[in-house]
């Protein structure tokens, strides 16, 4: 875990310049809005939210704390829960028109969320703090089945596989705004994000967010001065599982039904692909990779029928090639720029991505036309405006040529990088 | 490794807004890719290969059909992602069959959606989730079933068990979901009031596709004398049973709601035979010459059998639709539907107006070897051994329809 | 309730060798290399895949044989060419690399042999019955499993504690870096390891595919339990990785064999709790499939050491 850079140094001066980039993103959230016009960008974007909170929180135990976990959606899921239920509860008081939950706005759903995530970390997560590393691993592992199984057991609680929906469109508004379309969400969407996200990073600068990295880096060394890693990981969980908590209350709202496959073990591991695809090492990282993942997720099955098989390469090649993933590379180039040597190391990089997208080609056409020759046609190798057959050599020989070409570009400029490195 | 990123990301740009007037999208919301493609890419096939019949004689109202098919993962989340995508792509008929879970989440959204935005009404066609409640206490106007509910099946697989008198024991097991519990319920139930006699020995549940080894559960039944076995599991989680069974020399009939579905066949092979049955709205002997030549031509085109009768019938019910309403608008379908009466290879099915429950006759089949049209690629198939007649199949509902002013 | 004791004992000690027969390799490679291998059962499925193709073209037995040398094979470009690339960015970047495998190895199979599982059987001569007892039947295959593993578990034994090579080896465990300095090839160790412990998924797969079922899922479910062992029995220990395997083996099928819920057990101590309600109505058959993640839970907080493990993961 050495190669994960610890987070810029204090600042104790309030500089515009540190403020810059949560200006920016807001804008940008204030501005797109009025970018997009379709319910389906909408739609996606309210995904990619409660995806980005997802990640983000999951990355506090794993690139910050340097807890690896299998079992991070338990927390979303109940979060979701808890958040879906306080919505039907809303739903009642609202309709008798008496009693607490008349009160409450549905806008107000992920904290609920977070609150039940907070709560099932701090019930949970003693015993499963002794250790980092592979005891954790293997024992979130272990609780996401469990939780996953019980999910189905109880149909009171959980709703059985149907799962639990509800309605968001009931209870006092905010501002107006009445939750109807996904257009009217993604200003909810937009104002939690946000607000997650900032509180997010201020964690990672309390005494708190450095001492998860002290524990990451050395755990030994942080018991001989005096602060038991036990209990700092303990800590870091509750936070972490507050916010997994927080994203699931905005997922209730946006889908307005919650299963119990959503405690399992695929959006466990979905957390991890997205955090890992994104950058461990860099605040923004999870939140690249839960854009890029989602996107993938939802689009890329329209154009072909082996879109699992290319996330999971994506996913293989950054844990290779990038390890610091697609946030580290843009740290690298945003370093490069700052320090004046982007126009010194520009062409390098340059000769470097030919070369992957070289790569990258021949392998797309080489499983397409392994697709095509199993199964019949496929509109992804369409797309590219090559109507390649699988039964003629040619076109498995050009796959390979395009192949062979990128890995000599890469052998090529491998020195000439290096020298402007 | 970008690349495909990027293209595809200008592609979804470009897909943005591209709705098409000529023809009718119908969008297939089901597992395309992954590990449960198996479920809903012979329903894909079967709907493009049926599409293409439709076309040729004339169409919905005289447009063209058109199949999308939009991968769902199964995830109910992901679903609706999907149906909002479809509704972008100027999609007004929808339809699902794989996972209650799903079609819960379509049917609520559905409903919403249609309240939310009149004039842009969607109509969810419902092919194979089968859980009572969507035609009874959760019943929508816009959701329509083609497929018997899960009651319903037992209804006819229990009037046929109850007809045999060397039935005295049954042993149920079930997954351990909502659906799996439905199944063991409605057994226990009219299993007592048609033949109080038979005797329940055994009614385990076992997690959803989570078991690799049945042997114990074959010891059980096999310890406790049971004649039949009763089983609604789907999957893995049927072949794996029924193939336990037969190592182990269980001798009693199982019988099924999904024993035809894709890989049993292929993975049971000769210990299926005289074993499985299944209860379903058709079988594998294909008497019928239209029938046999449509399995022939999927299976040469798409390596997919014709499993799904069901599929022919709501293409043709939509299509009859469309005509008699002159409109390929959902609303005016909707309404034509309701109460629609149409002639298959099986006998007449009528579209109940009370709830949207087809109702149709069903038929009990047994796996044999040496069938004409083989399964799979195989010489397996399933042989009818009874039809249960369209009214005997019926049950009475709870649904107090809402209909849209 | 005989024939239910004698046949639950069997099944149970049946799978319990096959969970062996996969976890062996895993904790080898996890007590040598420190990497929890989540590709360990997709090299399961690909032996029962490989043995399926081969099969057919060469017979079942040349296919035992082949078809894991071929899985160990792969198994040792997978450490040579991806695994030793990424191990100096740390354990966990070795672990999200086989995570990232499990993925692309689920899918090319599928790409491959179809998302439909393909009909992967045992010779017809092996499906007579070895002996049939109360009514039940005992195939020559099931005696055949059996034996194989038995054998295998033997040899393993034999080659990690009176070869040069198993001394090697088990000096490499605890001793990596020394093992180095008097001059053996570590890295050449460890992807023969590696390999080797692939070999031996390969080997459970050829047995387990026509015992259980070859489809794309086979590794998805099984993959999670084969940690469940590995951890349970203790990191690095061949025999606690045993006891594990059969401890669970036997703990799920006498779950299933036992008809009782939870309120049965209560009421039978004396209590009184409804014997349908949500929580008291669940039964112990029900349970089974949980059991060895309850177990691996409950291990890791009281005996964070496993079975017979000497050392904490």
């Amino acid at each position: 875990m050495n190669d994960i850079t610890a987070v810029a140094p204090r600042q104790n001066r309030f500089s515009w310049r540190a403020l810059s980039p949560w200006l920016i993103s807001a804008a940008v959230l204030l501005i797109l809005p009025f970018v997009l016009d379709s319910g389906t960008a909408f739609t996606l974007m309210n995904v990619i939210a409660v995806n980005i909170v997802f990640a983000l929180s999951y990355n506090m135990l794993l690139g910050q704390g340097g807890m690896l976990s299998f079992g991070h959606a338990v927390f979303f899921g109940l979060g979701s829960y808890a958040a879906m239920h306080a919505m039907n509860a809303i739903d009642e008081a609202s309709y008798a028109g008496e009693g607490f939950w008349a009160h409450i706005p549905v806008v107000s759903m992920p904290l609920v969320g977070m609150i039940a995530g907070g709560l099932v970390a701090l019930v949970i997560g003693w015993p499963f703090c002794r250790r980092a590393g592979t005891a954790f691993a293997m024992i979130t592992l272990g609780l996401g089945e469990m939780v996953a199984a019980a999910g189905q057991m109880f149909p009171s609680v959980f709703g059985g596989e149907a799962g639990i929906y509800g309605n968001r469109m009931v209870g006092p508004q905010w501002f107006g705004l009445e939750l109807a379309q996904a257009a009217d969400v993604y200003w909810f969407m937009a104002f939690w994000t946000f607000l997650a996200v900032f509180a997010m990073w201020a964690f990672t600068r309390t005494p708190l967010g450095r001492m998860s990295n002290a524990v990451r880096d050395n755990a030994d060394r942080l018991q001989f001065i005096g602060y038991p890693p036990r209990n700092i990981r303990f800590m870091i969980f509750i936070a972490s599982g507050s916010f997994g908590g927080l994203a699931g209350g905005m997922a209730a709202v946006n889908y307005e039904i919650i299963t119990p496959e959503s405690l399992g073990l695929i959006p466990s591991g979905l957390a991890l692909l997205m955090a890992a695809v994104g950058g461990l090492g860099v605040f923004y990282g999870p939140i690249v990779g839960a854009i890029v993942v989602s996107l993938m997720n939802s689009m890329l099955s329209d154009y072909t029928e082996a879109s699992i098989l290319y996330v999971g390469l994506v996913f293989l090649a950054i844990v290779m090639f990038a390890p610091r993933g697609l946030g580290g590379g843009i740290e690298h180039v945003r370093v490069a720029a700052r320090e004046g040597t982007l126009g010194k190391r520009l062409p390098g990089w340059l000769t470097g991505a030919v070369a992957v997208v070289l790569i990258s080609l021949g392998l797309v056409l080489l499983i397409e036309l392994l697709f095509q020759w199993r199964h019949g046609d496929d509109e992804f190798a369409q797309f590219f405006g090559l109507n390649f057959v699988a039964e003629s050599v040619m076109s498995w020989v050009w796959a390979l040529i395009l192949f062979g070409a990128g890995v000599a570009v890469m052998r090529v400029t491998k020195k000439f990088r290096e020298d402007n490195a | 490794m970008l690349k495909p990123i990027f293209t595809f990301l200008a592609a979804s740009l470009l897909l943005v807004g591209t709705a098409s007037a000529e023809t009718v999208k119908l969008a297939l919301i089901d597992p395309l890719t992954g590990p449960m493609a198996a479920a809903g890419q012979p329903a894909f096939e079967h709907l493009k290969y049926e599409a293409k019949r439709i076309n040729a004689n004339g169409g919905l109202n005289g447009q063209d059909l058109e199949i999308v098919g939009l991968d769902n993962k199964v995830n109910p989340q992901e679903s609706l992602v999907q149906l909002q995508k479809a509704i972008d792509d100027g999609v007004r008929y929808v339809t699902q069959g794989n996972g209650s879970s799903v079609a819960s989440a379509l049917i609520s959204a559905i409903e919403k959606h249609n309240q939310r935005n009149p004039g842009e009404e969607v109509l969810y066609l419902n092919y194979a989730a089968v859980d009572p409640a969507f035609t009874n206490e959760r019943c929508s106007y816009w959701h329509f079933r083609f497929d018997a509910n899960a009651d319903m099946k037992m209804n006819a697989l229990t009037d046929h068990i109850a007809a045999n008198d060397d039935i005295k024991k049954v042993y149920l097991i079930n997954q351990d979901y909502s659906f799996g519990q439905a199944v063991s319920k409605a057994a226990r139930e009219m299993l007592k009031e048609k033949r109080p006699d038979i005797e329940i020995v055994g009614n385990d549940f076992h997690p959803l596709a989570k078991v690799k080894d049945f042997t114990p559960y074959v010891s059980k039944i096999q310890s406790s004398g049971a004649d039949a076995v009763i089983t609604g599991n789907w999957g893995q989680d049927v072949t794996l049973l029924v193939k336990a069974a037969a190592e182990f020399g269980l001798e009693a009939p199982f019988f099924t709601y999904y024993g035809a579905s894709s890989g049993v066949v292929t993975q049971l092979g000769d210990k299926g035979v005289d074993r499985i049955y299944q209860i379903n709205e058709y079988y594998g002997e294909f008497e019928d010459p239209e029938m046999a030549k449509r399995q022939t031509e999927l299976y040469e085109q798409a390596e997919w059998d014709f499993y799904y009768l069901r599929l022919s019938t709501m293409l043709d019910m939509l299509k009859k639709s469309a005509d008699q309403a002159k409109s390929t608008d959902p609303v005016d379908v909707a309404k034509a539907m309701e109460g629609m009466k149409l002639e298959t290879t099986t006998g007449e099915v009528v579209m109940r107006a009370e709830d949207h429950q087809i109702q149709l006759p069903m038929f009990i089949s047994v796996m044999k070897d040496d069938m004409e049209y083989g399964a799979e690629g195989t010489d397996y198939n399933f042989k009818k051994v009874a039809r249960i007649d369209r009214e005997a199949v019926s049950l009475p509902t709870t649904c107090r329809m809402r209909r849209p002013k | 309730m005989l024939e239910i004791v004698i046949f639950s004992t069997l099944n149970g000690i049946l799978y319990g060798l096959l969970l062996f027969m996969l976890s062996s390799g895993l904790t080898l490679i996890f007590s040598m290399m420190g990497v929890l291998n989540f590709a360990h059962a997709s090299f399961y499925m690909l032996g029962a895949y490989f043995a399926y193709t081969m099969g057919m073209e060469i017979g079942f037995w040349p296919a035992l044989l082949l078809a894991p040398i071929l899985v160990g094979g792969l198994g040792a470009m997978v450490e040579k060419f991806g695994l030793r690339r990424v191990h100096d960015n740390g354990h966990v970047a070795e672990l999200l690399f086989t995570f990232g495998l499990a993925y692309v190895i689920d899918e090319l199979v599928q790409l491959i042999w179809g998302t439909v599982a393909v009909s992967y059987r045992e010779p017809d001569y092996m499906r007579e019955p070895l002996f049939t007892l109360f009514g039940t039947d005992y195939s020559i295959f099931r005696g055949v499993v059996i034996l194989i593993a038995v054998f295998m578990f033997i040899a393993l034994w034999f080659l990690l504690k009176k070869t040069r090579v198993g001394m090697m080896i088990r000096a490499a465990l605890t001793h990596g870096n020394m093992v180095g300095h008097l001059g053996h090839n570590v890295p050449r160790l460890f992807m023969g390891v590696f390999g080797f412990g692939c070999a031996l998924a390969g080997l459970a797969g050829v047995i387990g595919g026509p015992l259980l079922a070859t489809e794309p899922g086979m590794a998805v479910t099984l993959g999670p339990i084969v940690f469940v062992v590995v951890v349970v029995g203790g990191m690095g220990s061949l025999i606690g990785a045993f006891y594990a395997s059969l401890l669970i083996g036997l703990i799920q099928t006498f779950f299933v064999a036992i008809d009782a819920s939870i309120a049965d057990i209560l009421n039978a101590f004396g209590m009184n709790v409804d014997p349908y309600g949500e929580v008291t109505g669940i039964t112990l058959a029900s349970l089974a499939p949980m059991t060895p993640f309850i177990l691996l839970v409950l291990i890791l907080i009281f005996r964070p050491r496993g079975l017979m493990g000497e050392l904490e993961p």
